[in-house]
């Protein structure tokens, strides 16, 4: 026990003397929830648009005005000549264009029937289909105030209500990604590094050689990680209530539990790594190529699982952070208990069981 | 021998923030004579090595290479050395010949002087067979010996060896100095640092740097007499033992 | 000339013999951009939607079949209560709860006004910012229908009407193939560029070889520019088999404008990235630092590039971090000119600035470089 306890404490001198390192540990979480939280976003705020309005009356000024007031749109300019839509669509920048035809005004009034258009750049098609939506309801508002809808009989009112997040922010969705994703960054590509460099040095040669049972040697590898892991967790979870103001609704314990849990998985993940490849540099191309990627993609934090074909739906269900994504979703923002996330949590148990049984299959056969 | 000085070197000095690796150094070597330069790790021989080749700015001081001055013409200087490191410098993964190539022809070696060399190189060395294998994959005895050959290709005024022969066996050493005596021979001058005392024997003078400062500078014969010495081993413990650095 | 003949030579060698190397160029690009465009679909739909009818009138069967035919929700189940219901959101397999009180049809009928009770799953923003809105505009068309049906015909046929009609231009289909693939070009061009090049000249530092370069009379300019070409015919090659490849054959893109504006901004942006590359290069002493601060950037700059998100919806500080980066100047332009055609006056701000990024880094890292060897 006193001689794994020197192994460990080697592993974190090691880990502390490489502030490059520790740069990227610290930095990179901090940098994502930042960013994630902050700075990205599905929202679409100060879009530019174009009015092609040849009503000139009281009904496009109206139109316009409150097309402009919203935040969403900045009328950029207003044009006359409905050949130069196409010209500012390719120049950039203007996401839609709105034509008011001439009279629309009296039409409306008087045959009780007008046109509105609405052409989108639509190079961007989730862009072009939120702000054609967005300038529709906009129209229509006006359209239903213009009527006193409201007095109309037989309204039918629907009451929603935004569950979970009712301001519609983005973080609630990114953070728990972010949390698998830094996870799993740190464990595999961290320990796999690390124990792949001691084999490129030689020096594992001399560890192994020593009286420590050598399996005892290659978790000594994994400790400083795994407490590194929890303290990055712990910094996550602090940025992101604070900073973010998201909520921590279920039990922090259990938060905390499926979250080792998920390190756990990653660090034999990170030893099989290791024991399989020669070289750092292979080592880091498998953990990106083969764990990063694959990780962003297919967790559901940044694309929707449903939407893909089926094979990549059945991919993704070997990828074992999208199960700690679901669970950390159930506890943080849903406030669940375990009771609903057991199916998920016994996924995870089980890779972790089989991820260790081959590393450490894979790593008796090398010492033999 | 041949009394022209092709190095020259005037209170040459490196710092580094607050340490100093060379302290003022000054001496010359002459033309076609093999000039070992001697000192215990860290003693800054490989430091000065850097500022004669043009790798490094001097702090201060002057130097001349092969008529060159160190600061105003190191482009004209590269024209004029060959250097092999200690740090082994081929490509491993280009084959024998495709280094050989390579290197004579940065060095500006014409098309057909380049083919000839390049075929007459490989035979002196007896690496036919090898010629078209990955550097990476012959022996390391084989691999300095190119490595040399390939760093005086271009006929160099001055070659610059830092511990050319770290980590080979006593045959491949004396075959190393058979290849040095040859070149010198032919009137490149040698400068070659090394850890091997029985090396600083085969050297016309040789230096001795203690703390980044030159302590002795001499032929061995002269060393010897002047610490009444039996071998240059004892002289160089005796020059070391009052250095700060080392062991 | 001759000189740099021979580092050409031998740079093309080894990069052509590096076994672990040759497949990340060639395959990996092409296998990312078969798979991420795949995946890479924002588009919302298939919306779970559970349905606690609690009125079974014909007109509450009216609306669901209304709301389910919409091609935005998917039915996943009806449920006796909105208890029951909630149970399938928390086990995430609906998203959209809408129940039908008890009475709509009486109500309605009499001319009352009725309330209808929706929840949404809102840990995904965006998707229940959009589904309630698709919801709310198919319960307003419904509510205009039973009124033409209900009413007498004078209360409605005299009310004023704007009718919307939209037109989505440059990619009709609203495929997000479209705009995903060139974006994703983009970047894979911009990971071979920074990251291989920085990676090969750190490689020469390691081993030393970069010494005994510096020794020979080769000169800096010409050592700078024997690592600079290779990478950018790489770039332009990897360009290529991805557009005329990948997003050809596999996706069905056709350029819109002019193939030759593309393939000369592509060569200013890749001067630019490989300038980074260099800049990297000069600050890692190691492989393992140079993959490390390259990896940082590139997650900047991808997630910060418009890529994923629109750069419009950024808040203003990173919107300007957004300008100040490269890739996003690349990415717009590529989806400027592949997709909408845009011609070299639309373009020709990029093309300033992105000149103005090839000078800068390059300077940077020369002079870097310099200081350093």
């Amino acid at each position: 026990m006193k001689q794994f306890k020197a192994f460990v404490q080697k592993e974190f001198l090691h880990v502390f003397r490489d502030p490059k390192t520790l740069l990227m540990l610290f930095g990179v979480p901090v940098m994502l929830i930042l960013l994630f939280g902050f700075a990205l976003t599905n929202e679409l705020k100060n879009s530019k648009i174009v009015i092609c309005d040849f009503a000139h009356d009281e009904a496009s000024r109206d139109i316009t005005e409150r097309l402009s007031a919203g935040g969403i749109f900045i009328v950029g300019q207003t044009i006359s000549d409905y050949t130069k839509i196409e010209e500012t669509f390719k120049a950039g920048n203007i996401k839609l264009a709105i034509l008011f035809p001439a009279g629309l005004y009296d039409n409306l009034m008087h045959q009780h029937k007008a046109q509105v258009r609405i052409i989108a750049d639509a190079s961007d098609p989730n862009s072009a289909a939120t702000l054609t939506g967005y300038a529709t309801n906009i129209i229509m508002e006006y359209q239903r105030d213009l009527l006193k809808e409201a007095e109309m009989p037989m309204q039918i009112i629907p009451e929603i209500r935004m569950l979970y997040n009712p301001e519609l922010k983005g973080a609630t969705n990114f953070v728990p990604g972010v949390m698998a994703l830094v996870l799993m960054l740190i464990c595999v590509l961290m320990t796999s590094v690390s124990i792949v460099r001691e084999k490129e040095l030689g020096t594992m040669d001399i560890l192994l050689a020593s009286p420590v049972n050598p399996f005892l040697v290659i978790i000594s590898k994994a400790i400083p990680y795994l407490f590194l892991s929890i303290i990055n967790l712990i910094a996550i979870l602090l940025l992101s209530t604070t900073l973010l103001d998201m909520p921590i609704r279920g039990s922090i314990l259990l938060l905390l539990g499926e979250s080792i849990l998920l390190i756990i998985t990653a660090l034999s993940l990170g030893l099989l790594i290791s024991n399989v490849v020669q070289s750092q540099q292979a080592a880091m191309l498998t953990s990106m190529m083969g764990m990063l990627v694959p990780t962003m993609l297919f967790t559901g934090f940044l694309f929707p699982i449903e939407n893909m074909p089926v094979a990549l739906q059945v991919i993704s269900n070997i990828v074992p952070a999208k199960w700690y994504y679901t669970i950390v979703k159930a506890i943080m923002i849903k406030g669940l208990g375990i009771a609903a996330i057991w199916k998920e949590t016994m996924v995870l148990a089980g890779m972790t069981i089989l991820l260790l049984l081959i590393s450490f299959k894979k790593f008796k056969r090398r010492l033999e | 021998m041949n009394e022209d000085v092709v190095i020259k070197t005037d209170k040459l000095t490196k710092r580094f923030g607050n340490f100093i690796a060379t302290n003022e150094i000054s001496f010359e070597v002459y033309a076609g004579e093999i000039f070992g330069f001697l000192g215990a790790n860290g003693a800054g021989k490989t430091t000065a090595i850097k500022m004669l080749c043009g790798l490094l700015a001097p702090s201060s001081g002057q130097a001349t290479i092969a008529g060159y001055d160190i600061y105003r013409q190191t482009e004209k200087i590269k024209q004029n050395i060959g250097y092999m490191s200690q740090k082994f410098s081929l490509y491993e993964d280009l084959t024998v010949m495709e280094n050989i190539r390579f290197f004579g022809g940065i060095y500006g070696l014409k098309a057909r002087e380049l083919r000839e060399k390049s075929i007459e190189l490989v035979e002196t060395l007896g690496l036919e067979s090898e010629s078209n294998k990955l550097v990476g994959s012959i022996p390391l005895g084989w691999k300095q010996k190119l490595a040399f050959s390939v760093a005086i290709i271009h006929q160099p005024k001055i070659v610059f060896l830092d511990e050319p022969t770290g980590g080979v066996d006593p045959i491949t050493r004396r075959q190393f100095w058979d290849m040095i005596y040859r070149a010198a021979d032919r009137g490149i001058t040698i400068f070659v640092t090394t850890h091997y005392m029985d090396e600083a024997e085969y050297c016309n003078r040789i230096s001795i740097m203690v703390d980044g400062s030159i302590r002795a500078l001499d032929t061995p014969y002269k060393l010897k007499q002047q610490f009444a010495a039996q071998s240059m081993d004892e002289v160089f413990f005796e020059l070391a033992r009052g250095g700060k650095k080392a062991e | 000339m001759r000189t740099l003949k021979f580092l050409l030579q031998k740079e093309f060698r080894q990069i052509f013999r590096n076994k672990a190397l040759l497949p990340l160029i060639v395959i990996a690009p092409i296998v990312q951009l078969l798979i991420l465009p795949l995946a890479a679909d924002y588009e919302v739909r298939n919306i779970n939607l559970s349905i606690v009818d609690q009125d079974h009138s014909s007109m509450s069967r009216d609306l669901i079949s209304k709301v389910t035919s919409s091609g935005y929700f998917k039915l996943a189940d009806y449920s006796p209560s909105f208890d029951k219901a909630f149970r399938q959101v928390e086990d995430d397999r609906s998203d959209l709860i809408l129940e039908i009180p008890p009475g709509f049809e009486r109500n309605l009928i009499r001319e009352n006004p009725q309330q209808l009770f929706v929840a949404i799953n809102a840990v995904n923003g965006v998707k229940a910012g959009l589904g309630g809105s698709y919801l709310s505009q198919i319960i307003r068309e419904y509510n205009n229908n039973i009124r033409q049906q209900w009413l007498p015909a004078n209360k409605t046929t005299s009310l004023p009407a704007i009718e919307i009609t939209n037109a989505n231009w440059f990619n009709p289909h609203m495929s997000y193939y479209l705009f995903m693939v060139p974006g994703i070009l983009a970047i894979l061009v911009t990971i071979v560029g920074s990251y291989m090049c920085a990676l090969n000249i750190v490689k020469e530092k390691e081993l030393g070889t970069i010494e005994q370069i510096n020794v020979t009379p080769v000169r800096k300019y010409q050592f700078i520019l024997g690592k600079l070409i290779p990478f950018l015919v790489i770039g332009i090659f990897v360009f290529s088999a991805g557009l005329f490849g990948v997003a050809r054959l596999v996706y069905g893109i056709i350029p819109v404008g002019n193939i030759l504006l593309l393939y000369g901004f592509l060569v200013v942006y890749l001067v630019a990235i490989l300038g980074l590359g260099l800049l990297i290069s000069t600050f890692a002493s190691t492989q393992q630092q140079a993959m490390s601060v390259a990896f940082f950037f590139i997650i900047i700059f991808m997630l910060m590039s418009g890529l994923f998100t629109p750069l419009d919806g950024m808040p203003h500080w990173a919107y300007i971090i957004s300008q100040c980066n490269p890739v996003t100047y690349f990415i717009e332009v590529v989806r400027m000119i592949i997709l909408k055609g845009s011609g070299p006056e639309d373009i020709k701000k990029h093309f300033l600035i992105m000149s103005g990024f090839g000078i800068l880094l390059n300077v940077l890292a020369i002079w870097n470089y310099r200081k350093t060897g």
